[in-house]
């Protein structure tokens, strides 16, 4: 017994004087290393931990001239405030509303181009379909935007139809019912072609012999299709969606602000954009982060759950 | 042996190519249709509604006053400075990082990948970024266009996978030679991993050339602006660039924007083409690995 503590405290003084010696030994053996890593790790102490720690301003009465150390701490003010604010549910509304329209239709978009790209069988042809669809994803979103609002202004080509149609002449990107409709199909006319590189890949990485057994034991074209594409495509198309899924309540700002309109707000306005009207136009600056702050929880929520989901799943995983 | 193929499978193989002209015609359309407008007159173009096959009243007016443009000019010089001074920072950064992340067995790079990861999952948001970037005296200066989104964790990833290819026998070899590991980095990860590089390359330029959110954030003088930000001035708030000439200009107005959007994404849609293959390389690996 007393052998046995004996050996026991010895060991703990064994492991602590490890430690020691094993961070000196790795600092000594890697040393060079480190120097290497000295931009990096200041890349990230500087811009990845530090805008982590600046988050505490969500919980103050942050003003630019006091700084972090001398703004007066406010508790769960802004948080509180904004989950009382008429825009919570706004913002929230819209945000998972974009969000769930994308992953109905713009998700299942690329992989049924991809489906159709596969089935074409001269391979000239549905070279230049790729090519030629991949090609919007190289336009900038600046430019991309610039060509929505010109198609959907009332004398513009989409907008003109409708106008026709409606029998209203009115900018398109002024009425609230418009708004995602614009937001989503400019979103698959960019992606669409970008986005089935990734399912494409996934059905040329299919066994040929796959096919040829199938076609020997007598299944025609639609059989196949149905029994050796589709669930070679299946794992592919999972794991996309869990992930997308993971990304539900992060509706990116950049698109929308190119896009929006004070009389659209009801309908465009989500929370990364309340986010930077709130901070970089109104200067409020503890509000905004502690809304910011709000969503990356929400997001990290949904990510790790969906990563969770795609290890069980598939066994793969973002990291 | 041959199958005879089904009515049906004729059917759909037509309707097939049809849809995937379609496709394509939707997807070529809206450029077109810049680009005529850009060789048309402003005033023919006003009067002008529906679809453009060809340009209306044929005039290089817009393209004229583009060229005479100071503005134009400022931003693409800053547009161009961006794109090769952040893209060889990026590709240093990454490549550095993907090889310091590649050696677990060192603690401080556990830690880093702990922070890499965690990074992924969960973002400071705008704000804390901004006051950062404030903080650091990096506002208005051009070096915020650069330095603070100098390395993309996707892009680490994409490195790290490739740098996991090289045989661990060449990195012993190195090792038993004395050589550092700034040698190893740039004589051995560097030349084997080149594919890779390229295909970043590709990435972070084309992302450093579109890019126009960071500039609004933290730029404010004029005079440093990116071409994506005049751009959004002209093609997004629908507001004029400062005139030198303003009376061969002022009519040009509504097709200086569109001789503007082609200018600007010409180099990029140039080079596309040509490098398609390797693009799309870079999906691969993102979706294998990523």
């Amino acid at each position: 017994m007393k052998m046995k503590q004996d050996a026991l405290t010895s060991n703990t003084l064994v492991c602590r004087t490890g430690l020691k010696s094993r961070l000196a030994k790795d600092f000594k053996k890697n040393s060079s290393l480190y120097l290497l890593a000295i931009p990096i790790i200041i890349y990230y102490v500087v811009f990845v931990i530090a805008p982590l720690c600046g988050t505490v301003i969500a919980f103050q009465n942050y003003s630019l001239t006091k700084g972090v150390f001398g703004s007066k701490f406010v508790g769960f003010k802004h948080f509180l405030d904004f989950f009382d604010s008429m825009y919570f549910f706004r913002v929230v509304k819209n945000t998972l509303v974009i969000s769930i329209t994308q992953i109905l239709v713009e998700f299942p978009a690329p992989v049924i181009l991809a489906l159709l790209i596969n089935e074409v069988k001269s391979k000239h042809y549905s070279r230049t379909v790729q090519t030629i669809t991949y090609l919007p994803h190289f336009i900038s979103l600046v430019v991309l935007c610039g060509i929505v609002r010109d198609f959907t202004a009332s004398d513009g080509i989409i907008g003109s139809v409708v106008a026709a149609i409606t029998g209203e002449d009115v900018n398109m990107l002024t009425q609230r019912g418009w708004f995602v409709p614009i937001y989503v199909l400019s979103g698959i006319w960019q992606g669409v072609g970008w986005g089935s590189i990734v399912y494409l890949a996934a059905l040329t990485s299919l066994d040929a012999s796959l096919y040829e057994a199938a076609s020997l034991d007598g299944a025609g074209r639609w059989k196949q299709f149905v029994h050796v594409t589709i669930p070679g495509i299946l794992p592919t198309v999972i794991t996309m969606l869990i992930m997308r899924i993971g990304r539900m309540t992060s509706v990116g700002s950049e698109k929308i602000l190119l896009l929006y309109n004070q009389n659209i707000y009801e309908t465009a306005d989500v929370i990364s954009t309340f986010v930077y009207r709130k901070g970089m136009l109104e200067q409020n600056y503890g509000f905004s982060t502690a809304v910011g702050l709000f969503n990356s929880v929400i997001n990290c929520a949904f990510l790790i759950a969906a990563n969770y989901a795609s290890k069980k799943i598939n066994g793969t995983a973002l990291w | 042996m041959k199958i005879k193929e089904s009515f049906g499978s004729k059917v759909f193989d037509i309707a097939n190519i049809v849809f995937l002209l379609l496709l394509m015609l939707i997807t070529l359309y809206p450029l077109w249709h810049v680009i005529m407008c850009s060789f048309s007159d402003s005033n023919a173009l006003i009067g002008h509604t529906g679809t453009l096959w060809m340009p209306v009243d044929f005039s290089l007016s817009g393209y004229q006053a583009v060229f005479k443009n100071e503005s134009v000019w400022n931003g693409f010089g800053v547009s161009v400075f961006v794109v090769i001074a952040g893209t060889a920072l990026n590709i240093l950064l990454t490549l550095i990082t993907a090889y310091f992340l590649s050696k677990q067995d060192a603690i401080l790079s556990r830690i880093v990948s702990y922070i890499v990861i965690f990074s992924m999952y969960f973002s400071a948001g705008l704000i804390p970024m901004y006051l950062v970037v404030r903080n650091v005296g990096l506002y208005n200066n051009i070096f915020a266009l650069i330095i603070p989104n100098a390395i993309n964790t996707f892009y680490v990833i994409i490195m790290r996978s490739s740098i996991q290819g090289v045989p661990d026998s060449l990195f012993e070899s190195a090792e038993l030679d004395g050589a550092s590991h700034f040698t190893v980095v740039a004589r051995i990860v560097a030349p084997l991993c080149m594919p890779t590089i390229a295909v970043l390359v590709l990435y972070y330029s084309v992302d450093h050339w579109n890019s126009w959110f960071n500039a609004m954030l933290y730029i404010r003088d004029r005079s440093k602006y990116p071409l994506q930000l005049f751009l959004r001035e002209v093609a997004v708030a629908n507001a004029t660039l400062e005139m030198q000439d303003t009376d061969s200009t002022a009519s040009a107005k509504e097709t200086l924007k569109y001789a503007l959007i082609v200018v600007s994404s010409l180099p990029v849609m140039c080079v596309y083409p040509f490098l398609q293959k390797y693009f799309v390389k870079g999906v691969m690996v993102g979706a294998v690995k990523g």
